[in-house]
């Protein structure tokens, strides 16, 4: 099982690098970047189906020794990291298989095709990482890969500027995390994610505050949250593809992957939870209240990301780890396939702006019946898989007690708000795109439009779980049986820590009550007028400044942006005219003492012996002084 | 015979052909004070050869390669002065200044920072990056 689990981890790293190999050439780039993800999705689908229910298996090779600890190269399959593995090598299937045709014609295909399976490979060796070390590399890689493929359309200056701004955020939060991972290794006296946990259950860690929140940074940065939140919309600007990987199943889905992997170590630490639950319930509102006023579907898209990451973070915060988890996996299949079907509405309408879209169900049936059902499961509405997730997130915030009560409330308030917020926007999506009149302006003939085969059958294949995983409640506690239960898997508090999915009636009637009340208003609003965009009405002056992501982006520049420059500026002009003053100074120093040696050179033979004649008469003088003297 | 005189005479001797080489322009009165030099120093050698009663003849032995060495350095010499007449029309050691440095007059201004040549290189790299 662990054998196949690194296979797994390989494959796409191969066909990467085959691909890479094959430099522009592109015969073999479809093959090369499908059939590996096709092979590890197989392998994590084997994983998944061998572990079963419950425990790790963890086999490790010793990789060499760094100071006083050991850094083993290895995988430890545990039930959350399978099927976090099958989730990741899912989608990034559909997504491969999307891009030959939605990107095939490119002639950078090659490389772009290589860096998503080198991303697959990077997320897969997180999720099976058996050490902090490795998971840490794998963590990295995808910094990079997301770096590259955000700005794969690299002519644009918005994409060039999205590529390092998303570079620089996660980056932000990288470097704390990595002294996280160091002190965590330090105290626990091991790198091995089996010894850590260990370390965590047994409280002999000496500050895990501090360990919870420097990685808790760390995944702020790369999941999105809200003060390192605002490089995932601008990451709109890479291919839509892309932006599907990136949202559902790789770089956001690695942070709430880490805080579940290491939930003990985050538990030991209830300040912590309190400052995870604000940040998640400011990231949660604000970014549905963003998504509710863009005017572009990506962005929309992206912000309801963000949104439902916090849902995430805000079921860690609640000690709802299983539940947060369920929502990870549904929301990463509802979500690509969101994004998958909005960039064959891109494709085919020639335009982001939903102004120029309207009416499109009759043109794009397919694609209207999978976008709905993504809709509905990511607003939450029963029997969606979307609803169960955020159900199962509010049902635990209200029952939250002990330590978490403080969180629940809070996660529990904003919770219900945004459940409310994100069935307005995404009947408004809905509606924008799919209903209303046709815009006029560039599509004359009323023919269907539909996408070819190669993108439609992701579409159909990723609509089934986004409607069906909510299935798995019926099976009651034995998903959170195989994830390792609220707590993880730290040994002896598996079992009988395991939690049932099933919604709980209060908050459920509470929810569904805003998501009609909210959408039911939006619905109003937009019959009133199908030509305006009800959230001009609905939001009122509030608008321009969601429009703008609250400004954030402008403070940053204020804040950051500007004093960095203003130093760089004078650090420059230090360099320039105090350090190389130094340099040039020495230089011309030198010069200046060639030009008096210069004047003694004056080509007269006697003047040299002269000279000679003087110095043997001083260095005979002088000895004899000294022989005197001594 | 007194060891004080022909210490003397070769300390005047040395003196008078260091005044010929350093002083003199004349490249022929130039060799023929090298040739003074030279002969103050076997004169220092006999003598000292002999106040030291050297049992080997030292002095004498070294005053006899000098009186070669110099014979030959002299045949040299005059060559290379017969040359640089006929090549120059003019012995004058003074005129002969061809091995001088050349002193170029020295800028102070590139001390300071060239804020031209900076902004030029800035423009490259702005182009290369459109």
């Amino acid at each position: 099982m662990n054998t196949l689990a690194f296979l797994a981890s390989l494959l796409p790293a191969i066909g990467a690098a085959v691909t890479f190999a094959g430099g522009r050439d592109l015969r073999h780039v479809k093959f090369w970047s499908t059939a590996p993800v096709a092979a590890a999705f197989v392998l994590a689908l084997l994983v998944a189906l061998d572990h079963g229910t419950g425990g790790t298996s963890t086999r490790t090779y010793s990789l060499g020794t760094a100071g006083g600890f050991h850094v083993e190269i290895g995988t430890r399959v545990s039930g959350l990291a399978a099927l976090t593995a099958v989730l990741v090598t899912g989608v990034a299937l559909c997504v491969q298989a999307y891009s030959t045709s939605y990107l095939g014609g490119e002639p950078r295909y090659a490389s772009y095709a290589a860096l998503i399976s080198l991303f697959t490979a990077a997320m897969l060796t997180v999720v099976y990482a058996a050490d902090l070390v490795v998971l840490l590399v794998g963590w990295e890689i995808m910094g990079i890969c997301s770096y590259f493929l955000i700005g794969h359309y690299w002519e644009k200056p918005e994409a060039r500027g999205a590529s390092i701004k998303a570079f620089l955020m996660t980056k932000t939060g990288d470097v704390p995390f990595l002294f996280g991972i160091i002190s965590l290794g330090v105290q626990a006296k091991s790198f091995q994610v089996n010894a850590v946990l260990a370390a965590a259950e047994s409280d002999t860690l000496h500050h895990p505050a501090w360990i919870a929140s420097l990685l808790l940074c760390g995944v702020l940065g790369k999941s999105a949250q809200f003060p390192l939140h605002s490089w995932l919309p601008d990451a709109m600007a890479g291919p839509t593809p892309i932006s599907a990987l990136i949202h559902a199943a790789t770089m956001v889905a690695a942070g709430i992957y880490l805080v579940a992997l290491l939930y003990p170590v985050f538990v030991l630490a209830p300040d912590v939870l309190v400052a995870m639950a604000v940040i998640a319930a400011i990231t949660m509102c604000g970014a549905a209240l963003c998504a509710l006023a863009q005017t572009d579907v990506k962005m929309i898209l992206a912000y309801s990301t963000v949104s439902q990451l916090a849902y995430m973070l805000g079921g860690m915060a609640v000690g709802a780890r299983s539940q947060a988890m369920y929502l990870l996996l549904v929301h990463g299949a509802f979500k690509a396939l969101l994004f998958l079907a909005a960039g064959v509405v891109i494709h085919r309408v020639g335009s982001n702006e939903l102004s120029a879209m309207g009416g499109l169900r009759f043109r794009m049936p397919i694609t209207y019946g999978s976008m709905t059902i993504g809709l509905l499961a990511l607003a939450g509405i029963p029997p969606f898989s979307g609803f169960f997730g955020k159900e199962g997130v509010l049902g635990a915030a209200y029952g939250a007690s002990g330590e978490f009560a403080v969180p629940g409330k809070i996660v529990l308030i904003f919770g219900l708000l945004t459940a409310g917020i994100t069935a307005a926007y995404s009947l408004r999506l809905w509606l924008s795109m799919f209903h209303g009149p046709f815009p006029d302006a560039p599509h004359e003939h009323e023919a269907r439009v539909e996408a070819p085969q190669t993108e439609l059958v992701p579409l159909m294949l990723l609509a089934i779980p986004a409607a069906a995983l909510g299935l798995v409640v019926l099976f009651g506690s034995s998903f959170s049986q195989a994830i390792g239960g609220w707590y993880g898997e730290a040994g002896s508090m598996l079992g009988s820590s395991a939690v049932s999915l099933w919604p709980s009636g209060i908050t459920t009637l509470l929810s569904l009550l805003f998501v009609a009340g909210f959408g039911g208003l939006t619905f109003l609003v937009w019959r009133r007028d199908e030509q305006a965009d009800p959230a001009v009405a609905l939001l009122g002056p509030a608008h321009a400044v969601l429009l703008n992501g609250f400004y954030f982006d402008a403070m940053i520049d204020r804040g950051i942006v500007r004093p960095a420059r203003a130093a760089a500026r004078l650090v420059a002009f230090l360099d320039a005219n105090v350090l190389d003053a130094y340099v040039r100074g020495s230089g011309v120093g030198a010069r200046g003492l060639g030009t008096m040696l210069r004047r003694l050179q004056t080509g007269s033979v006697q003047f040299y012996l002269t000279c000679l004649f003087l110095g043997v008469v001083i260095m005979a003088a002088v000895y004899a002084y000294v022989g005197t003297v001594s | 015979m007194h060891a004080v005189y022909p210490l003397v005479l070769g300390a005047l001797l040395f003196a008078i052909g260091l005044y010929g080489v350093l002083a003199r322009r004349s490249a022929i009165a130039v060799l023929m004070a090298i040739e003074l030099l030279l002969n103050a120093v076997t004169l220092n050698l006999v003598s000292f050869g002999a106040i030291l009663r050297d049992q080997y003849g030292m002095g004498q032995v070294f005053t006899l390669f000098i009186i070669t060495i110099a014979a030959a350095e002299t045949g040299l010499g005059l060559a290379i002065v017969l040359l640089l007449y006929r090549q120059r029309a003019t012995a004058d050691l003074g005129e002969q200044r061809e091995l001088a440095e050349p002193v170029e007059p020295f800028e102070t201004d590139e001390l300071e920072y060239d804020a031209e040549a900076e902004t030029e290189s800035d423009e490259i790299e702005a182009g290369a990056a459109r």
